[in-house]
């Protein structure tokens, strides 16, 4: 018990304890603060390059977070925010890949895979398979009774 | 010993014409092969290097302060154009930086080329001392104290150089220090395309 609990910790330990945001970023009105955190969420920090920049800790985060809250505070939309960004450094900086002509590779590619190979299995199957069972008569019965069972060694077949 | 094999083949259900059931056999061979040349294509790429979405874009507005004791006026967007320009982001704290200073050095002196400088988040005395030490290979420095002109021309590291064509677009973008190779395989013939 005393292993599990200490694994659990362990394990919940390693979870980002907090966001990188710092108090001197964040903005007074909460609802734009909140807006502000959910768009960050969604972009990418192009340092660490696996984490938001809700998430990291580089200085390139913390620029663009202020720049975020800066066009927030500025009035402009989630949508000019986004764009403003993705102009500027590409879609790459999304951490959800558009979906677009150029990425329905990446978004449909493993479920067609997907499909095509079940359609290709179920295709060869079913060529390959027997459509009758053959059945065995009753003298074939019993010799595979003799040839699997203990009695049948016994009388020596 | 028993008759199950004459029976076997007696029920069996009728199976496909050779040739096409071999031709089932190779399609998971070339879904394999093709799928193989795209990984082995994307595995010479750097997924770290991002390419830019200002290449063939007029480059962005900025202007930003000069470097005290120098006697230029900064470096502003309204430098750009005319000629070919090479604007490279730099900072005294970067050590790549250091690596292609002597490229940046060949640019500018072999090759005649106008380098502009933009300091990122450096305070003047450092990039001073750093010009002193490395020497000062730019026509213009702009200081980028807030980094704010670097999100402009999507940075995100530096060293990153971008090449400026004579009408003031963007036309080429190097994340990290000149190599090199890069020099003589990319940059020189473009910059000769450029000038051309």
């Amino acid at each position: 018990m005393r292993w599990l609990l200490l694994a659990l910790l362990v394990a919940f330990a390693t979870l980002p304890a907090h966001a990188a945001v710092s108090p001197d970023e964040m903005l007074p009105d909460p609802q734009l603060e909140a807006r502000a955190r959910d768009l960050e969420k969604g972009l990418r920090c192009l340092v660490c390059q696996n984490q938001s920049i809700d998430d990291s800790d580089a200085p390139l985060a913390h620029d663009i977070r202020t720049l975020v809250r800066q066009q927030i505070e500025e009035g402009r939309t989630n949508q000019e925010i986004v764009g403003y960004l993705v102009s500027r450094y590409g879609d790459f900086i999304l951490l959800k890949p558009p979906v677009n002509g150029a990425t329905w590779v990446l978004w449909f590619g493993p479920l067609v895979l997907l499909l095509l190979g079940s359609g290709l299995l179920i295709a060869f199957v079913r060529r390959r398979s027997p459509d009758a069972e053959t059945e065995l008569s009753e003298a074939e019965q019993e010799r595979l009774v003799e040839l699997l069972t203990d009695e049948g060694r016994e009388q020596g077949r | 010993m028993s008759s199950a094999k004459a029976a076997d083949t007696a029920t069996s259900a009728p199976t496909a014409p050779r040739s096409r059931r071999r031709l089932l056999f190779l399609i998971p061979a070339v879904v394999f092969a093709g799928a193989a040349v795209f990984l082995a294509i994307g595995l010479t790429q750097d997924p770290s290097r991002l390419p830019s979405p200002l290449i063939d874009q007029p480059a962005p507005t900025f202007d930003l302060p000069p470097l005290p004791g120098r006697d230029d006026h900064g470096f502003s967007s309204k430098d750009l154009g005319g000629k070919v320009m090479i604007v490279n982001f730099f900072a005294s704290w970067c050590v790549p930086c250091r690596l292609e200073a002597p490229m940046i050095q060949r640019l500018a002196k072999e090759q005649g080329i106008t380098v502009q400088g933009i300091a990122y988040k450096d305070p003047p005395a450092n990039v001073r001392a750093w010009l002193d030490e490395l020497g000062d290979p730019f026509t213009r420095i702009g200081l980028d104290s807030s980094g704010r002109t670097a999100i402009d021309w999507g940075v995100y590291g530096v060293p990153e150089s971008f090449i400026v064509d004579k009408r003031g677009r963007i036309v080429y973008k190097q994340v990290g220090p000149f190599l090199p190779q890069d020099f003589d395989d990319k940059i020189l013939p473009i910059l000769a395309k450029l000038r051309g």
